[in-house]
């Protein structure tokens, strides 16, 4: 039996579950639910839907699409299972490219450089192989992403057959190769990158992804999680590639809003859940910041875990470890993003016309990430900091008046707790990161009509997002699968009968996969009691 | 010519204990040292008239009981003398004592932060179940996953009922802390900077990470082992210096009738046929042996002592991109007087026991970024003790030895070769340290040795200096160490072994290495180990 056969109090206020956030997630589980033929309540702070993908204006008549600003992992099955279309027909990937100032740019083509150009023939082949191991190891992680994670203790059948695929899939390329993965799992990207490559900017660009938005030196031992976690996510097929929607990044959030709302849910924006009701262990319902009462027996938060289980839910429910636990996850942002605002289309150097429809990358080489991490680890932002651009209003016009471009760049590392305080460290930062688009970008700055920096500390409070951090918390191998976001609540489930985890804070993590909220309602409508 | 049974190469002590368990089980073993000592990294040199030195391991704080007792070490003269306490200077003039005994531990605690002393005793208990897990680990061979050989499996079977044995959420912990950084770890339980600081240490000790890096809440285990064993082997000074306990090793392997030559530097070890028949001497002499084992590092052995040529080649590339990284130098300063520490009380047990200065964990991270940037750290991490507050027979009376171990020193000082101008200047940063918590320090000095990756290589034959024979990350622990597919001491030569750090367990002065090689040789002698006992699981 389901939590769902608990007869919901009959009222008009009543339904069979209740979705706080409107996030992608969020969204994800409604749509999810609601196929079921369910009742279903979203119930969104913000006055429009969409979480962390919804656009605004930053300045008079720009607009930004949200804090993402490309889309490289959202999930085949969940696109499908609730008819997602956001990959534009065309098929055609979108590059990457990486600047290091002096040399011409690399740029890798196709499905994370399935070709590459700017740089020597062999490297492209030694690229290539590593490229094979990486996308082939982190297949076999990919199948624990599409379920929750196994329960310690208590193994499923699920479990050990996804278990058992996973090591048929170690052992089919031979012994040679499943030794490689288990000696290369936890390793770092350094080591990895330079035991295949030479050239700078390609170890760069796997530092710069492997690290971006994550607490982490490319030297950190575990980094090299976070460049399987990218190759995990699947476009046209493919694993590592990457693009941005028919219409710009603005289609995403409608995209799932439509999902859910043609599987007959009611959302409502501008209601805050001020409470979460729950009595000796069992959720009831929510309260509105205004008041209002909504009864479900089933209650899913699609936001972040600190929120739900801090504020939203009365402490006195929770037994201290796990509230201890739960204060323990490590949650400060460590991104800005920058928006800009320009006359017109930048000329960066070195790159054709049309490879600025692509994903631009500055990192010159492993060193720099790292270098760019150090101060991160006192509270300081980096001066020389790395950073990943796009220009978003080339595929999306109505972002920015005609003529005029818009620039959307996500700059590490800029942490959550900078000693000197945001106020003070912004506009300092701003300067450097302008400095260093000018030096790439000749001219750039006199064509910059508003630039709008995002410190951790905003991106906080615009979107809801405790730290500022978009994975909902650091995704390290501590805080993954059953310590995600921690043991007592990794299934989805949480100790509390009825209250359920479906934001990115839960398995399997960030990025707009749908997988946390499509994940969660699967998990739910399995009935499973854990 | 002559013939042994087994050849062991190199005389450090785990060298040492595979001799010992091999003579003891019959057959004829040789140990062939360089020096013209015995030791390796565990050794009791007179560097200074007067003057006992534990010029590189320092405490005795991880040998494995088990092998003490089959080896009968204590009656072939090793004496641990469990050390008295502790200190960690701040910079305000204050400083944190640390005590053997877990209360008055507490109390000073208590006196930073009553809720770090809260937090202390959860603390110690989580560390505890980590060590209880890992210990067993430490004298078992580590299941090669993809063996699929029975042993193996039955391997595998039987670290997972020890990992069964864990409730669900003590499972979860475990896998968290194996991947933590020991700063993340510690923001866990507590408040206080110097208490964070002076727990960190054992994190990072010997580690090329800094203590904000994943993976360092491991190795904090590494240094607790001897700890949990509760025994008085733990966390102490062997009499007579470090060479104390290889010296006891020695005359047990004596005893049992096994050979020792020093002043025998092995030149090559003979591969022919992808087996062993022996080595070849520096001097020309030829050895024979059908068994070779070696206490070498897994770069020294194979790239250098075996022709590369008969090796595997994706062995010899592992091999290559085995992460050794030297991060630590070593500083024995010779003292005509007790230092005083001002901000001591007086008659303080805390001299009886490992100093410190570094009072934040960021002053420590820093210190690792020089590391990184090929650096040694301008503002070092130290561990320093004076062992001579416990043991007489080192010095004269009156006079004292220091050990200074340093955190962090770089193989190579960016990128070139170390020259005598670097160490001495490395040196200065080491005093000028001491100094600062310590008025009139300098004029005690009678004599000095420094030791950076450069001597610790060429005098020592550790590669690149590292003092664990390899880095403690996961990519080199067990069933990683020292190479996937070879972490059983066996190597792709029939008739080589290796015994050194370079396998698992991994580094310290803790025998287990040298123990489960010899364990592996007897089986494939299909000789039974009866005078091995057997590992003790629980604590």
């Amino acid at each position: 039996m389901t939590s769902f056969d608990v007869p919901a109090r009959v009222t008009t206020n009543a339904y069979d579950a209740i979705v706080i956030g409107a996030g992608h997630n969020g969204l994800a589980a409604a749509a999810k639910l609601g196929k079921s033929g369910r009742k279903i309540l979203v119930l969104e702070a913000a006055s429009a839907p969409g979480g962390a993908a919804r656009g605004r204006e930053f300045a008079p008549g720009f607009r930004s699409a949200g804090l993402a600003h490309l889309v490289n992992r959202l999930d085949p099955e969940v696109a499908r299972d609730l008819g997602l279309t956001l990959a534009p027909k065309s098929g055609a990937a979108m590059p990457t490219v990486v600047l290091d100032g002096a040399n011409e740019p690399a740029v890798l083509r196709g499905a994370y450089g399935e070709t590459i150009d700017g740089v020597s023939v062999s490297e492209a082949e030694a690229f290539g192989k590593l490229r094979e191991k990486l996308v082939y190891q982190a297949g076999i992680l990919k199948r624990f992403l599409r379920r929750p994670p196994p329960q310690l203790g208590a193994i499923g059948i699920g479990d050990i057959s996804t278990l058992a695929a996973a090591g048929f899939g170690l052992i089919r390329k031979g012994r040679a190769e499943g030794r490689d993965f288990l000696r290369m799992l936890l390793m770092n990207v350094a080591d990895v990158a330079d035991e295949y490559l030479e050239d700078d900017r390609l170890k760069g660009l796997l530092a710069f992804d492997a690290t971006l938005g994550i607490h982490l030196g490319p030297r950190s031992p575990t980094s090299l999680l976070g460049l399987y976690y990218r190759l995990t996510g699947e476009v046209y097929g493919k694993a590592g590639g990457q693009f941005i929607p028919e219409g710009g990044m603005a289609a995403v959030a409608p995209a799932f809003l439509k999902a859910a709302e043609k599987t007959g849910v009611t959302i409502r924006c501008g209601a805050r859940v001020g409470r979460i009701l729950a009595d000796r262990g069992r959720a009831s319902g929510v309260v509105l910041a205004d008041g209002a009462e909504f009864a479900a027996p089933v209650i899913v938060s699609a936001v972040h875990p600190r929120t739900t289980f801090l504020h939203l839910l009365d402490p006195a429910e929770s037994d201290t470890g796990f509230l201890r636990s739960i204060s323990h996850i490590r949650t400060a942002g460590n991104v800005a993003k920058l928006d800009l605002a320009l006359e017109r289309m930048p000329n960066i150097s070195g790159l054709t016309g049309r490879d600025h429809n692509g994903r631009i990358v500055i990192a010159r080489s492993m060193e720099h990430v790292e270098t760019a991490f150090n101060p991160a680890k006192y509270g300081e932002f980096s001066p020389d900091p790395v950073m990943e651009i796009v220009l978003p209003s080339l595929a999306d016009r109505t972002l920015a008046p005609d003529g005029a471009c818009t620039l959307s760049a996500l700059i590490q590392y800029a942490p959550y707790k900078l000693k000197m305080g945001w106020a003070a460290g912004k506009p300092a930062f701003l300067r450097i990161v302008l400095d260093i688009l000018e030096r790439h970008a000749p001219g750039i700055g006199k064509t910059i009509i508003a630039a709008d920096l995002s410190a951790p500390t905003d991106i906080e409070t615009e979107y809801d997002l405790p730290g500022g951090h978009w994975h909902h918390g650091e995704l390290q191998a501590d805080q993954l699968l059953i310590n995600r976001p921690t043991r007592a609540a990794s299934g989805y489930a949480t100790p509390i009968d009825g209250l359920y985890l479906a934001s990115a804070g839960a398995h399997p993590g960030g990025g707009i996969s749908g997988l946390a909220g499509w994940n969660a309602a699967r998990h739910i409508l399995s009935g499973a009691k854990r | 010519m002559q013939t042994y049974d087994a050849l062991i190469v190199g005389g450090g002590h785990n060298g040492l204990v595979t001799a010992c368990y091999l003579q003891r089980a019959g057959l004829n073993v040789a140990v062939l040292e360089k020096n013209g000592w015995v030791g390796g990294a565990a050794t009791s040199r007179e560097l200074a008239p007067g003057f006992v030195y534990s010029n590189c391991s320092y405490v005795c704080s991880l040998f494995r009981p088990e092998i003490m007792r089959d080896l009968e070490l204590p009656k072939h003269g090793l004496q641990v003398v469990a050390y008295e306490g502790g200190a960690v200077f701040t910079r305000d003039g204050d400083y944190l004592a640390s005590y053997r005994d877990h209360d008055s531990h507490r109390r000073e605690f208590a006196r930073y932060s009553k809720r770090d002393a809260e937090a202390y005793d959860r603390y110690a208990r989580d560390v505890t179940r980590q060590c209880r897990f890992i210990q067993p680990l430490l004298m078992r061979t580590a299941p090669d996953p993809f063996g699929f050989r029975p042993r193996d499996l039955s391997e595998l079977l039987y670290l997972a009922k020890k990992f069964g044995e864990f409730s669900p959420s003590e499972m979860a912990e475990t896998l968290r802390f194996w991947t933590m950084s020991i700063s993340d770890f510690l923001d866990e339980y507590f408040e206080t900077d110097v208490i964070k600081a002076y727990l960190a240490i054992s994190g990072i000790i010997g580690t090329a990470l800094g203590p904000m890096s994943p993976g360092t809440a491991y190795v904090l285990l590494h240094h607790y082992m001897g700890e949990v064993d509760g025994s008085v082997g733990a966390w102490g000074y062997a009499r007579g210096g470090m060479g104390a306990v290889t010296q006891a090793l020695s005359r047990s392997f004596e005893a049992a009738g096994g050979t020792i030559r020093t002043d025998a530097e092995v030149d090559k070890i003979f591969t022919r046929g992808g087996r062993t028949s022996g080595v070849v001497l520096a001097s020309g002499e030829e050895v024979r042996a059908k068994l070779v084992v070696s206490n070498a590092d897994v770069k020294r052995t194979f790239l250098t002592l075996v022709d590369e040529a008969t090796l595997p080649q994706d062995f010899v590339h592992r091999v290559k991109h085995f992460k050794m990284r030297g991060s630590s130098g070593k500083v024995n300063i010779a003292l005509d007087s007790l230092p005083e520490f001002p901000a001591l009380p007086h008659e303080s047990s805390c001299i009886r026991g490992d100093l410190h200065f570094t009072d934040t964990i960021e002053r420590m991270e820093r210190a690792y970024d020089d590391w990184k940037a090929g650096r040694w750290s301008a503002d070092p991490m130290l561990d320093t003790m004076i062992p001579t507050t416990l043991d007489p027979t080192m010095t004269s009376p009156g006079k004292h030895f220091m050990s200074c171990f340093v955190q962090y020193c770089p193989p190579k000082v960016e990128g070139r070769d170390w020259t005598d101008a670097d160490r001495d200047a490395f040196a200065e940063t080491v005093v000028s340290q001491i100094a600062d918590y310590s008025p009139g320090f300098r004029d005690r000095i009678v004599h000095m040795e420094v030791r950076t990756p450069r001597e610790l290589e060429n005098e020592v034959g550790l590669t690149e200096g590292n003092i664990f024979q390899g880095e403690l990350t996961f990519d080199q622990l067990l069933f990683n160490r020292p190479v996937p597919g070879y972490a059983q001491y066996r190597s792709p030569i029939a008739g080589l072994y290796m015994c050194g750090s370079s396998t698992h367990p991994g580094g310290g002065v803790m025998g287990a290495p040298g123990r489960n090689a010899a364990m592996e040789i007897l089986r494939d002698l299909k000789r039974s180990p009866e005078q091995m006992s057997k590992a003790h699981d629980v604590i």
